[in-house]
């Protein structure tokens, strides 16, 4: 039971413009470049829409937009689980200023918008999809949590579960107090049962406290220990490469979480 | 096949009624509402509030000091109360502190810590106080972190933030995750305080009252934030286990609006559905729901239809927001708990503070308390983004008293 085939992936980081685009990065066959990441367009949610959301909501629609694009599936069928460390704090930081100043004008729109899961709830309209839906957090762990609540949903429901990671640092002041240094949003399409065509198979083995996998190539590896949800790259430059190895992902803090990765 | 029942081993629950689960049960009998006019901190809205009283005064201390602030003292109290921690203890001897997982709630977590200290914000530098602590307050994680090193616990942990479903999906989560394996006993709960934020937010919304919440009421304008921390332990229930069970849940998402609620109720149906799906439970078989019932006119009006569609207009069904406010990410495990209590004592609860039902609704509203068996019972929480989780609970009658003309079956498990 605790196998899960990745059917699609969405990507988008510095020097990271798509999982098409990247592959070979990622796969080590070519050098990884810094670059600014390009600005998430989200092109699914209308274009007033797009206007009034903000940078985390559109980094976490892009990449679920990109993975849904590379399979012939109506997204109103998939389940979603969306993991962040810390939510929309462009939105929580427009908030507290708010509240300092006199009558505390609070803007109806940032308030709906400061719930975790706000992304969950665009992407639930922009698709009409009114299947289950999961918003978590587990701090540096959240890429980790999600993957297993993604494979216990999937494997409950015997359904495909499109996991969704995003963090983006966070503006002044606060920004000096969590340190998230660059932007990172990915998307994996799970599905329990074998699909037509299959990116990788993963085994979620067990969790510990045996040391995190590290990245070799000093970008990356800048990438992975900067921003929660890429504690997932090393899962995905094995799923790039396409060979059979296992991956020890961080889990937050000393944990970890052991995964088998079969082309 | 109905899915595989899990045990509530231990519940605790802190709210405006008071520490504990007796003073919830007490106030539910008597009627009595722990709302009040908003007196906290310097807010100046007219509106009416669920605070619960002390928590100003108790800082957490020692090895937990940078975890200190209101949603974490929250916890904290809850986590004292009605002898969970024993409670725990004894689980984390008999599964191990790495088999039981940890899924709390939670909507706003310590975003108070980071609304205190913009406040203290330098204005040249933009630099906050240097004791700040975003990890251990204002981080969404950061309940989970706290209520699993206060309990001692090691394995899996999250924090479930879906706005106000957010500690009713924490069940459906510990469902999942431990029948993947990835532990055998889970702890779920769901802590959320009063902050700037919310009072606010839903001022700016327009949805806040400006009297007591007044659910279903044909006069009824608006919701009662309240605070309140819960907490359960889950095992798989055992052949003949006469405690109260999870049988099924539930959820869905609107795919309508971010903040208003699908007008027919569509999601909020589905999820009732499927709830009782995974319980093989006919909707006739349930013999009372607690509303999520937050008193805005549409969100009441889009219940209603749902109930309605789902159950017809039979079922008994009461909104208990009038004794503590909507309590947002800690609403479903408030909630739930409340729900196990009654099928424990035997109660339905009326709801508080409504007058006159208000005639366009449908539902089998109950206004006043009284006493009845109940063998399954749902509770329902719905939340901003179109999120939506019912569950359904159910409890063994061991003795049940004959009763002319009854037809059910001796239990549900």
């Amino acid at each position: 039971m605790n196998t899960l085939f990745v059917e699609a992936v969405g990507l988008m980081a510095p020097g990271l413009a798509g999982w098409t685009a990247s592959q070979a990065v990622l796969a080590g066959q070519q050098p990884y470049v810094a670059a600014p990441m390009p600005a998430a367009m989200a092109t699914l949610l209308p274009a007033n829409e797009r206007r009034r959301v903000t940078a985390t909501i559109k980094l976490a629609l892009q990449v679920a937009q990109e993975a849904m694009a590379q399979i012939d599936l109506d997204a109103s069928a998939v389940r979603t689980v969306f993991a962040s460390s810390g939510g929309d704090s462009e939105v929580l930081d427009k908030i507290c200023t708010a509240l300092t100043q006199p009558d505390r004008p609070v803007s109806p729109t940032h308030f709906h918008q400061s719930v975790h899961n706000t992304p969950a709830g665009y992407w639930a309209i922009a698709t009409s999809c009114m299947q289950p839906s999961l918003s978590l957090a587990a701090y540096d762990g959240s890429f980790a949590a999600g993957l297993r609540e993604a494979a216990a949903l999937a494997w409950a429901d015997q359904a495909r579960v499109l996991l969704v990671a995003y963090d983006l640092p966070l503006p002044a002041p606060m920004a000096g107090h969590r340190k998230i240094v660059v932007p990172f949003g990915v998307a994996l399409l799970l599905n329990p049962a074998p699909p037509a065509n299959r990116l990788a198979l993963l085994r979620l083995t067990s969790s510990g406290n045996e040391p995190a996998d590290r990245l070799d190539d000093e970008g990356l590896e800048h990438l992975r220990s900067g921003n929660p949800s890429a504690r997932s790259l090393p899962l995905l430059c094995a799923i790039a490469q396409g060979a059979a190895r296992q991956v020890i992902l961080s889990a937050g803090d000393s944990a970890t979480l052991r995964v088998e990765i079969d082309p | 096949m109905a899915i595989k029942p899990l045990a509530i081993a231990a519940c605790t629950l802190t709210n405006a009624l008071g520490p504990g689960i007796a003073a919830s049960l007490d106030a539910l009998r008597r009627g009595e509402s722990g709302l009040r006019p908003c007196d906290f901190e310097d807010v100046v809205l007219n509106t009416w509030i669920g605070r619960v009283a002390g928590l100003e005064e108790e800082p957490l201390r020692g090895e937990f000091a940078p975890f200190d602030c209101r949603n974490n003292r929250l916890a904290r109290l809850g986590l004292e109360q009605d002898g969970f921690g024993a409670a725990v203890r004894q689980a984390r001897d008999r599964y191990g502190p790495d088999r039981i997982g940890v899924f709390v709630g939670t909507s706003t977590s310590g975003i108070g810590a980071t609304e205190q200290a913009y406040r203290q914000c330098d204005l040249i530098t933009r630099s906050l106080p240097a004791t700040f602590d975003y990890r251990h307050t204002h981080n969404v994680f950061s309940v989970a972190d706290f209520t699993r090193r206060w309990l001692g616990l090691t394995g899996a942990a999250f924090a479930i933030s879906t706005a106000c479903s957010s500690s009713a999906k924490a069940f459906a989560s510990a469902w999942r995750q431990m029948r993947a394996g990835f532990c055998d006993a889970a702890l779920v709960g769901g802590v959320d305080s009063l902050c700037l934020t919310t009072l606010y937010g839903f001022n700016a919304l327009g949805l806040a009252s400006t009297r007591p919440c007044r659910p279903w009421d044909v006069e009824r304008d608006g919701l009662s934030v309240g605070e309140a921390a819960g907490f359960a332990l889950l095992e798989w229930a055992e052949p003949g286990d006469d405690r109260v069970l999870l049988l099924g849940y539930g959820e869905s998402s609107d795919a309508w609006h971010m903040t208003a609620a699908h007008p027919e109720g569509a999601g909020a149906a589905l999820a009732m559905q499927q709830a009782l799906a995974r319980a093989e439970v006919l909707p006739a078989q349930v013999d009372y729901i607690n509303l999520h019932g937050t008193a805005t006119p549409l969100n009441d009006a889009a219940e209603d239809r749902a109930v309605v569609r789902v159950f017809g207009s039979d079922t008994p069904c009461s909104s208990t927001k009038g004794w503590t406010g909507h309590t947002l990410g800690a609403a479903g495990i408030t909630e739930a708990i409340f729900v196990s209590l009654c099928l424990e004592q035997g109660l339905i609860p009326g709801t508080l503070n409504t007058r006159q039902r208000d005639p366009k609704l449908g539902a089998g509203l109950v206004l006043e308390t009284r006493e009845s068996p109940l063998r399954l019972a749902l509770s329902n929480s719905f939340g901003f983004g179109g999120t939506n989780c019912s569950l359904l609970f159910g409890r063994r009658v061991r003795s049940p008293s004959p009763r002319v003309g009854e037809g059910r079956g001796e239990g549900v498990a």
